[in-house]
């Protein structure tokens, strides 16, 4: 039976994603649990290896196999109709009818994503035609609408224009605008501004956030990324993945105010702050400042060959004996607040 | 004032200077593959650095701050303009008077991937600027790797290992052992950072400042990071289009941004704290073409205090404070 609480557009319970290589079996994604909420933007936080972009993959159906398979878990998806399915138990042509229109993905690099020998207009007019029945002309004036949209100046000769004659901003932007033609229920963005400069990654950025708020259907978005600035600016609640499962989740201000584990702790310790403010005034503004960085020890883990018990134990500055012995649970720690962690307290 | 004198270091006589350089590629088209523009990578530009000062150069891509790092150690030869270094023009020399130059001018590279040979073991990677320079052999030479590696974090058993046996930021601790090989007096690091996983991220900059404090080095730091910059930076230098924006002591740039260029990168970046709103100014539009850029000031397209004069003048770097400088026409805002 499948069953969703009225609030929730999505739900991934226990998904198992592993990928089978000549080194043995990688458990890429092991046992990864979280809902989304209609509306809300939620961030999945992780650093390489984490199985940040194996855990969205796996929900759009997009995992290859071989090598890779999902083995475990099941993720559920509430329809534009408000009729709850399960993703993982469907076969391709059923995915492939939910993909682009009810779920779509927005990915790091919109050149490798947008094929290089069709008009950007013929790419989003193709996804409208598809699964929302309109003839090519209807089409292929809503796609000029969707550039608009997206604020594609002169809309009009860009949807007759190639990927490669774009701007990678204007790039992500037209990704942005196929993704979104179809109005879908969930947004997955994957690194959607890793590859862009700062002030286009302020561009799209607000752009995401402003096409959320407009949208009747009340848009949800899973924002991917391994950047703590982007996920303090977008996210409603977050998700932080290390070596294959999540090691905490919460709202933004639990992970940024209050974090109960020791890698998010560790991790916003690694990030420079900025001091522009606290600075003495009177102080010689060339002198090179003055706090330094917590990094965290050691190297991100081998995902192939990940400790038996907790993922992060062997640079953790908290650790004790029985860290190492068994994988700890996702405890609550408050409404919502979820740490892996058996010191969480302590800390 | 003239733009030779825009963005001196302070006081100290220089060690590394650049004057009026600029750099343009050729940008060939058409059957007989002639050349139909440039790409103006750095035009002229003026800076300087201290013995011992760290300088951050920020720029967006296009910006032209990859450039200007190589061809302060003229590993890209400038069309116009001087390099200096501890005073003498290198900018002419030939490869046999080079030579002393190289040693004492090294460079990090952005990935550590791309920048160590995978064919050649860790010792033989860091052994080839030695032996070249005739600094190092036989048994004094493996102690001086030994002894580099473990400078750099790493355990003298790796000198046998190949890059592949290593992570990102292990690899990049070889990287900068290498640099630091051969004792340099100035060091470019080009964006050491920005392939790395944040934990990671934070180790090597600490390593950074800890070895340019101990050897006192002198260090061009580019990157497109702006809180990067901030926290190991004594000076930082904004560029634009291959141009100088605006300069400034690191906190003075900070807190006190004069530039409206500056004020937008630094309003762009992602805080890492979800309970600052601030109103962020978005600029419009794209970084222009660098084969093509604005006439006059190159960020007036997309400057939100731009004026008809902006289009006729290319301002030109003036002080606005104590070794602060912009190259702004306009003095009533910011």
């Amino acid at each position: 039976m499948n069953e969703l609480a009225s609030d929730l557009v999505l739900s991934v319970e226990d998904l198992r994603t592993h990928f089978e290589t000549e080194g043995g079996t990688v458990r890429s994604v092991d046992g990864v649990s979280f809902t989304v909420r209609r509306g809300e933007t939620l961030a999945v936080v992780g650093e390489s290896g984490s199985g940040k972009s194996v855990t969205s993959l796996s929900v759009m159906g997009l995992i290859p196999t071989p090598p890779g398979r999902i083995v475990g878990g099941r993720v559920l998806f509430r329809g534009k109709q408000g009729d709850v399915v399960e993703l993982t138990a469907m076969d391709d042509r059923a995915m492939r009818s939910i993909r682009g229109n009810d779920i779509s993905m927005v990915f790091q690099e919109p050149m490798t994503s947008l094929n290089p020998v069709f008009t950007v207009g013929d790419q989003i007019a193709e996804a409208i035609r598809l699964h929302r029945g309109k003839t090519r002309a209807e089409s292929k004036a809503l796609a000029a609408d969707m550039l608009d949209r997206v604020g594609i100046a002169d809309p009009g000769k860009r949807v007759e224009e190639f990927p490669h004659q774009l701007s990678g901003g204007m790039r992500q932007r037209a990704m942005i605008a196929m993704a979104l033609s179809c109005s879908p229920t969930v947004l997955i963005a994957d690194e959607p501004t890793t590859a862009l400069d700062v002030t286009i990654q302020a561009q799209i950025l607000d752009l995401m956030r402003t096409l959320q708020r407009e949208s009747a259907e009340r848009m949800s978005i899973v924002f991917i990324t391994h950047d703590l600035g982007v996920v303090a600016d977008m996210a409603d609640r977050v998700v932080v993945m290390y070596g294959g499962r999540i090691v905490e989740e919460g709202t933004a201000v639990d992970i940024f105010k209050s974090p109960r584990h020791p890698y998010t702790i560790g991790l916003l310790n690694s990030i420079p702050r900025s001091v522009r403010q606290d600075r003495d005034a009177d102080a010689d503004p060339g002198v090179i400042v003055d706090y330094r960085l917590e990094a965290i020890p050691g190297n991100v883990p081998n995902p192939m060959n990940l400790p038996p018990g907790c993922a992060f134990e062997p640079r953790c500055g908290h650790a004790v004996a029985q860290c190492g012995q068994a994988v700890p649970a996702l405890t609550e720690i408050a409404g919502g607040h979820h740490s892996r962690c058996i010191r969480w307290a302590a800390l | 004032m003239n733009a030779d004198a825009g963005a001196q270091a302070p006081s100290a006589a220089p060690l590394v200077e650049v004057r009026r350089l600029a750099k343009y590629f050729p940008v060939r088209g058409g059957l007989l593959r002639r050349t139909v523009g440039h790409v103006k990578a750095v035009d002229d530009i003026s800076f300087a650095l201290a013995p011992g000062e760290v300088v951050g150069l920020v720029g967006e891509s296009g910006s032209g701050k990859t450039t200007v790092g190589r061809t302060m150690l003229r590993l890209t030869e400038p069309t116009r303009g001087e390099v200096r270094f501890g005073g003498a023009d290198i900018t002419n020399l030939a490869r046999p008077e080079l030579r002393d130059y190289r040693r004492r001018m090294q460079i990090i590279f952005q990935d550590p991937y791309a920048s160590l040979d995978p064919r050649m073991r860790v010792q033989d990677t860091i052994g080839e600027a030695l032996e070249i320079h005739g600094l190092a052999e036989g048994g004094a030479m493996h102690d001086r790797i030994a002894e580099l590696l473990r400078r750099v974090g790493l355990e003298p058993e790796h000198m046998r290992r190949y890059p592949h046996e290593f992570s990102g930021g292990q690899r990049q601790r070889i990287g900068i052992a290498r640099a630091l090989a051969v004792d340099p007096e100035f060091v470019v690091a080009d964006e050491p950072v920005s392939a790395l996983d944040v934990s990671i991220q934070a180790q090597v900059m600490n390593l950074l400042r800890d070895l340019q404090d101990d050897l006192d080095l002198t260090m061009l730091f580019i990157a497109h990071d702006l809180s990067v910059v901030e926290y190991v930076s004594n000076r930082v230098i904004v560029m634009y289009l291959g141009r100088i924006m605006e300069t400034a002591p690191a906190a003075e740039l900070y807190r006190n941004p004069r530039h409206p260029y500056t004020e937008a990168l630094l309003s762009a970046a992602p805080v890492p704290d979800p309970t600052v709103r601030r109103e962020r100014i978005i600029l419009e539009g794209d970084i222009p073409s660098p084969i093509n850029p604005p006439s006059g000031c190159v960020f007036r397209t997309r400057c939100r205090y731009a004026t008809a004069d902006c289009a006729s003048v290319v301002p030109e770097l003036r002080p606005v404070g104590p070794d602060h400088a912009k190259a702004c026409i306009r003095d009533d805002i910011l």
